[in-house]
């Protein structure tokens, strides 16, 4: 029996909502609920999963949408106590702050004259318009949210440079300014290293190894993966190229992204080549090219790796030579995992949750063997259905077609572990590459979200080697070392970064051609 | 360049979106300013379109009506008999509050108020009588509000009924309203038994005359300044008045004492001004009712000059519309309710005195009033976070009229039916609830927060009356 709720003018937040709703699915008796706001997505979304009714039709996005399909009566009709009681719990926890919370950018400026940058995580079609304001208004802004036009995008962020402010994102899942990691964000030493990332998880990888690696962050700032397109022109990238030249505590400058746009690219490099300190960079996918006074890497790892050397002043090269003397260490796992993996095994199939680690497990991989993705370099390699993979397949879960309506699967790991699951179901897959982002903003237990669903499907398959790497830190609230700790008591191979799980998966999948 | 000189500052971050971001820098004891961020109210593109289009000219406008209501200096110059002053009053004409209204949709109180006034003015003798009157063509309805007048609830003013004279000293504009009867059973609620005809007989024949001698020696009280007063005494002059009757009473029982026809009548006067903390009331109304009016007909503004409810619906004017009413269902107040009554008992939202609001009083300067702060939720800090709430959507502050609990800063005043809009926040009002059923009276008192659909026609139709000036400023060149 199916009933619905509609509370008109009350607005919540998608993760507030997304607790309630996760609240009424697990009581008895509750076979399927909802609660959305009634915006356009969401009722598709209810359509989907055939709890739309013809009440919502008239509601709009201010309005709170209840569906809750359950054989309890009882509960159904203390459904409106029940809803309430979880609402109120989350608005007491908001109000519990007891002084006042603005209701705008006005109110901001109003009650905290000392603030200096807002984090806006709103949906895309309003988030411009409060970005502008908070710009007007003189204060920074870290745009997390995505959807929002290219327009916008420039008209904001050509207010901000003539206006002097940090315009970040949108779609700027990561910063670190100050010290403070917002977002995104693990938590890090402060040090020299200064990074400019078009990239969340480029940068979350690439800060979490510097970090780790005893070095430390000054600023990490976010542009928003779009920066370095043409019609950007890396407005963002070259003011804060510009800026952190100017930064007294930033010795070594990493710049991370995917290949920037020719023309912004020659921007760039106009930049740094007025710069005196050394700039490490990542353009993930393009091959070296030898620029005075740049280092370009191939592997977020080695640029972390490079920047830190730098820091310590140390040589540089060195780096490539330990990684690649690392990568011969590796035969020895991977002639234990051959042995483990059943005979009908011979696809890798990656499932990230981090968009530009999964671009680099792709770029590692496509070295040797041809591989589909739903973000494939190459188009003939573009997956038709990113649901089902093919062949050798990497797929990032944080694209659109999966988040829509859900929350990214850095926080919630239901649909990975459910494509995980599916994997190893699959006979012909070899080998399960995966990334774990700990840090703030990501989910606050992955060990125990994702370990059950990796024994359950070690129980389902013949023989599959697990392989993943944890971006983080061992400050993060998850910690680093117990969770590699727990993923290798289960039996995964937890390799020291993205870059080596990538590697460590193709040269499985070498040998296993070769047998 | 500032970037640079961002990184040498301590980072305070404000977050508008996600509260788990908030949570976040929380634990990291970095102090977050969280903002409780709801979508635009939706309203047409086209709408949208001319309003941003004309932001600047808007703004302008808004700053002279802010500009005039500051300005506006509401004094108490006697009193008079509604026919002899009120703008187009007749014989067969009621006044009521709010928005235009007929017969056949008053609410039970407005109806009851109606049939007393009826009776009052012997034009009826029964409620039979009064309502078969009221519903034929004899009786004519308008609202106070086009006739320079306010009245609290049901605010039905006939002929005969005796009125205070407020003249806004500034700039000459004047503003009407009855006499305050007291609580209990009361015409403004809708009760018209006998004893309530009595009073309005008494007040007519005893208070009236006493009061106009007196305010021929006193000639004129200053109103603005007896508000910005009681603010500081704790009253938020909507559902407190107490204060600011003690300073009308303190400045007025002189002149009472000097000019009643006999001690036993000027004891009786002093005697219902005393027992009565709402006979400020209509004092502060229609105070706010002559400062707003003088900002009438300002081009393009957006400031609301005029909110009120008849009990059915709800009303609103802006400074840049001219007399158009922007009108939707009224709302059911949250109330405290007297022993026995419910919300089940409650009539919707009723009267002119959210023209308190309109001028950042009541509702909008509650942080002023800690006694009774029962009415939002019971703690001082809930009122706060109200009268806050207020100052977004307020196009300025008041130079005279503050509130001690912060720092006497000037209560929102102006309220922009653009921000409104963009904020979805929506004004919020002190009120009184009215019995449904007329003869019943008063049930309790509470808050509620305006409804929006009158702010969304308010808008569509500012930007429809600024399209029309554009056209004809092209038609003149």
């Amino acid at each position: 029996m199916i009933k619905s709720l509609i509370k008109t003018g009350e607005y919540y937040d998608s993760v507030s909502l997304m607790i309630v709703g996760k609240e009424i699915t697990e009581m008895d008796g509750v076979i399927d609920a909802a609660v959305v706001m009634a915006t356009l997505e969401n009722k598709a979304i209810l359509k989907m999963s055939n709890l739309y009714l013809p009440e919502f039709d008239n509601c709009s996005d201010t309005d709170l949408l209840l569906v809750v399909n359950s054989e309890d009566e009882q509960l159904l009709e203390n459904l409106e106590e029940i809803i309430n009681d979880l609402l109120f719990k989350i608005r007491n926890k908001k109000s519990s702050q007891g002084s006042y919370s603005p209701k705008s950018i006005d109110g901001v400026v109003d009650i905290c004259p000392e603030c200096n940058l807002v984090l806006i995580s709103i949906a895309g079609k309003y988030a411009g318009k409060q970005a502008m304001k908070a710009l007007q208004k003189g204060l920074n802004v870290m745009l997390f949210s995505d959807n929002v036009s290219l327009e916008t995008e420039i008209n904001l962020k050509n207010y901000a440079l003539e206006n002097d402010l940090l315009m970040m994102g949108p779609d700027c899942g990561t910063a670190i300014i100050n010290g403070i990691p917002l977002a995104f964000a693990n938590v890090v030493n402060k040090g020299d290293i200064g990074i400019i990332a078009a990239s969340g998880t480029g940068l979350q990888e690439v800060s979490s190894i510097i970090s780790n690696n005893g070095c430390g962050i000054s600023q990490a700032i976010g542009t928003g993966g779009r920066d370095v397109k043409e019609q950007v022109g890396g407005m963002m990238f070259i003011s804060s190229l510009r800026a952190l030249n100017e930064d007294e505590n930033t010795k070594i400058i990493v710049l991370i992204s995917k290949p920037p746009h020719p023309i912004v690219l020659d921007k760039i490099k106009l930049i740094i080549n007025g710069i005196s300190k050394p700039v490490v960079c990542i353009f993930l996918g393009t091959i070296s090219e030898n620029v005075d006074g740049v280092l370009y890497c191939e592997t977020l790892e080695e640029a972390a790796l490079t920047a830190c050397a730098l820091s310590e002043n140390k040589p540089a090269d060195g780096v490539k030579s330990f990684l690649s003397q690392r990568k011969l260490a590796f035969s020895g796992i991977c002639e234990e995992e051959l042995e483990n993996i059943a005979s009908t095994g011979k696809y890798v199939r990656g499932v990230f949750s981090g968009g530009t680690l999964c671009d680099e497990a792709l770029i590692i991989l496509s070295k040797n063997i041809d591989i589909y993705s739903n973000r494939a370099i190459k188009i003939q390699f573009q997956l038709e259905n990113s649901w089902f993979s093919k062949e050798h397949t990497v797929v990032d879960l944080g694209e659109d077609e999966f988040t829509v309506g859900r929350l990214h699967p850095m926080i919630d790991f239901e649909l990975r572990n459910k494509r995980i699951l599916q994997e190893a179901e699959d006979p012909e897959t070899a080998v399960i590459l995966f990334d774990l982002v700990l840090g703030y903003g990501a989910n606050e237990n992955p060990v125990g979200e994702i370990l059950p669903v990796i024994r359950e499907a070690q129980n389902a398959s013949e023989g599959i080697s697990f392989i993943c790497s944890v971006t983080g830190t061992e400050e993060d609230p998850q910690g680093k070392a117990m969770t590699i700790e727990s993923l290798e008591f289960a039996g995964i191979n937890v390799m020291p970064s993205n870059a080596a799980a990538a590697e460590l998966a193709s040269s499985i999948i070498q040998k296993l051609k070769k047998i | 360049m500032s970037l640079k000189k961002l990184f040498k500052k301590k980072i305070k971050v404000a977050n508008i979106g996600l509260e788990s971001f908030k949570d976040d820098l929380e634990k990291q004891e970095q102090e977050v300013v969280n903002v409780d961020w709801k979508p635009p109210v939706e309203i047409e593109n086209i709408t949208q379109q001319i309003l941003d289009d004309n932001k600047e000219s808007i703004e302008k406008a808004n700053e002279k009506v802010i500009q005039i209501i500051l300005s506006g200096k509401p004094t108490l110059i006697g009193l008079d008999i509604a026919r002899n002053v009120i703008p187009n009053m007749k014989e067969n004409l009621l006044l009521h509050s709010g928005p235009p209204l007929t017969w056949n949709r008053m609410s039970g109180p407005m109806k009851g108020a109606v049939i007393g006034a009826l009776i009052y003015e012997g034009k009826a003798n029964t409620k039979e009588e009064a309502e078969k009157l009221a519903s034929s063509n004899e009786i004519e309805f308008s609202p106070c509000h086009e006739h320079n007048t306010v009245g609290p609830m049901a605010g039905v003013v006939s002929a005969s009924m005796p009125v205070f004279i407020i003249k806004n000293e500034e700039y000459g504009n004047l503003a009407f309203c009855t006499l305050n009867e007291g609580l209990g059973k009361v015409l403004r609620y809708g009760a018209y038994s006998p004893e309530v005809i009595e009073r309005l007989k008494w007040m007519e024949s005893d208070l009236y005359p006493t009061l106009k001698s007196a305010m021929e020696v006193a000639e004129k009280i200053d109103l603005k300044n007896m508000i910005a007063q009681a603010l500081h005494m704790g009253d938020e002059i909507h559902n407190r008045n107490r204060a600011g009757n003690s300073l009308f009473y303190r400045s007025i029982a002189p002149a009472i004492i000097q000019t009643a026809k006999d001690t036993e009548t000027a004891i009786k006067v002093l005697e219902f001004i005393n027992g009565n903390d709402h006979f400020f009331l209509n004092l502060s109304m229609p105070a706010c009712k002559a400062t707003l009016d003088a900002a009438r007909n300002i081009e393009n503004s957006s400031i609301v000059i005029a909110m009120t409810r008849n009990g059915t619906d709800f009303g609103l004017q802006l400074a840049g519309t001219k007399n158009e009413w922007f009108v939707g269902a009224a709302l059911v107040p949250d109330a405290l309710y007297f022993p026995g009554f419910t919300k089940e008992d409650a009539n919707p939202d009723i009267g002119d005195s959210s023209i308190t609001e309109t001028n950042g009083l009541g509702g909008f300067a509650i942080a002023a009033s800690p006694a009774i702060v029962q009415f939002v939720g019971g703690t001082a800090n809930d009122a706060v976070n109200y009268t806050m709430a207020m100052y977004e959507i307020t196009a300025g502050e008041n130079n005279i009229y503050q509130i001690p609990y912060l720092n006497f800063r000037g209560t929102p005043t102006g309220i922009d039916v653009m921000k409104v809009i963009d904020k979805s926040v929506l004004p919020f009002i002190d009120t009184g609830v009215a019995h449904k059923e007329p003869g019943i009276g008063q049930v309790g008192a509470g808050v509620l927060s305006a409804p929006i659909e009158p702010f969304k026609k308010a808008v569509a139709g500012l930007a429809e009356s600024i399209k029309k000036n554009l056209q004809n400023s092209e038609e003149l060149i």
